[in-house]
């Protein structure tokens, strides 16, 4: 099992480790449900090391980015970051993505921890049929970079007392680069996975120990606590963000995964599998991915089948779990064309009863 | 891991509290750290006598779910009517307040397989 520059702090902090992706990671530290909460009302610190990240440098760094990514990488300047997917060439997703557009010639992706090798494999067959140098005009520094994710609405408040550079006023989706904590050249990133704002912060493995040192000094007067897997997957599901392997995968189309806002159908974008969505997004497509609360007690889960008021099938759940903050089950599921409209009555199969819940629009703990 | 000296275990991590021919029936501090916050705990089966092993209920955590089994053969005489609202007492308090049924046993012979608090303790390391 692989260590993150972080994994020996978790031991040490206690808390309930398990292997992620090759990685041995903290599940939980206080409990699911007050990490879900403390970084719903001010802010926690979660281990993102195991994430990848490929640099794409060079003239023909901007013309791979927009053939394998689905979003159009003309609308970014230097400094903004982009939500998107890889599309595998039959239609389905080979993974989602950041895009950082660092200057015209270079760029860094950042993958799902998951999917590193796929992605990288993928990737490196595109850059050499566009004859990109393999590890030099594109490079996978996965296993150099480490990162934390400092989440919650006091996030960048905190932050803001490591460094000189103006982070509380950042965008969303934006970075920069900038001596923190004492540390050189730390990207800075304004995106997170819980919907409840902050930052991401990258650094070489080197420097992980002292960032973490810096990270929990500078935000324990607000309150700071560290995060577990657990909970980053309740607050990204309340917030409605897709998790590759539950929500989307080598079958299903961003269009289908409502996902349709990152297929950008413009002039020069033509990036892999834009037909086959383009015509999905004009003709429609069933089934689609959609949220739903429960109505009635019960917590749904990954593939839980979906029934209309006769028990006639109707879809599979794909997420599910109990939202801290609304105190209800949540999910998200696969819904056959007719049941996608907010407030259409579904039921969820638990356990061979049939649940009722209702389809909604995340983030749902703001409802 | 808190093992009280005064209940019998069984290896799928339930407490019994034998009191003549009923006893209470819950699931142990080891397996309430192991679950993570409890959040749902669904007990449909008040009235029916189940044989040893089956299944009595469903404990869920945020992440997962697991059913409750018989330790013992027994008719469901009667379940903890505070689980439905404060689930959470079965991490708070999982030999007292977090208790799960109350059973009439049907047959003592069986009791004799559960685990005493010593062999118990070493099953959990």
């Amino acid at each position: 099992m692989k260590k993150t520059a972080f994994t020996d702090y978790h031991i040490d902090l206690g808390a309930k480790m398990a292997e992620f992706c090759g990685f041995n990671m903290p599940i939980e530290y206080s409990g699911i449900k007050d990490e879900h909460i403390t970084v719903r009302e001010k802010l926690g610190v979660f281990d993102v090391s195991h994430m990848g990240e490929f640099w794409v440098k060079g003239s023909k760094a901007f013309d791979l980015v927009q053939k394998v990514t689905s979003n159009n990488v003309a609308d970014l300047h230097d400094g903004k970051v982009q939500y998107s997917c890889f599309p595998n060439g039959k239609g389905g997703i080979v993974d989602d993505l950041l895009v950082y557009k660092v200057n015209d010639e270079t760029y860094l992706l950042v993958v799902n921890a998951a999917n590193i090798d796929k992605d990288w494999a993928w990737c490196e067959k595109q850059a050499k049929e566009m004859g990109l140098e393999i590890g030099k005009e594109i490079y996978n520094s996965s296993n150099e970079i480490c990162q934390l994710a400092v989440q919650g609405p006091l996030a960048l408040k905190a932050m803001q007392k490591l460094t000189t550079a103006n982070v509380v006023d950042m965008e969303y989706y934006t970075f920069q680069k900038c001596d923190f904590a004492g540390i050189k050249d730390v990207i800075f990133s304004t995106t997170g996975y819980t919907g409840s704002g902050g930052c991401e912060i990258y650094v070489s493995n080197e420097d992980g120990p002292k960032l973490w040192k810096a990270v929990f000094e500078a935000g324990e007067e607000f309150g700071i606590k560290p995060i577990g897997l657990g909970a980053r997957d309740t607050l990204r599901l309340e917030s409605g963000f897709c998790l590759y392997g539950n929500d989307i995968n080598d079958e299903t189309s961003a269009i289908q995964a409502g996902l349709g806002w990152i297929t950008k159908f413009v002039d020069g974008n033509d990036f892999v599998d834009r037909a086959i969505w383009e015509k999905q997004k004009e003709e429609g497509i069933s089934p689609r991915l959609k949220g739903f609360i429960m109505e009635e007690r019960g917590i749904p889960r990954q593939h839980y089948k979906v029934v209309d008021a006769d028990g006639n099938e109707i879809g599979e759940v794909t997420s599910g779990t109990m939202s801290p903050i609304l105190n209800k089950g949540i999910g998200m599921a696969y819904l056959n064309k007719g049941f996608w409209k907010v407030g259409t009555e579904i039921f969820i199969q638990i356990r061979n009863k049939n649940i009722k819940a209702l389809v909604a629009k995340a983030p749902f703990h703001e409802q | 891991m808190n093992v009280p000296e005064n209940l019998k275990y069984t290896e799928d991590h339930e407490w019994i509290k034998i009191d003549g021919d009923t006893a209470i029936i819950g699931v142990t501090e080891y397996a309430s750290q192991q679950l993570g916050d409890v959040v749902f705990v669904e007990i449909e089966t008040e009235g029916e006598t189940l044989a040893k092993g089956e299944t009595f209920g469903t404990i869920e955590a945020v992440k997962t779910v697991s059913d409750l089994f018989m330790p013992v053969g027994g008719e469901v005489l009667e379940i903890n009517p505070k689980l439905e609202e404060t689930p959470e007492i079965v991490n708070q308090d999982p030999y007292g307040d977090g208790w799960m049924v109350k059973i009439k046993i049907s047959d003592a012979s069986e009791l004799e397989a559960l685990l005493s608090p010593e062999v118990y303790k070493e099953t959990i390391g």
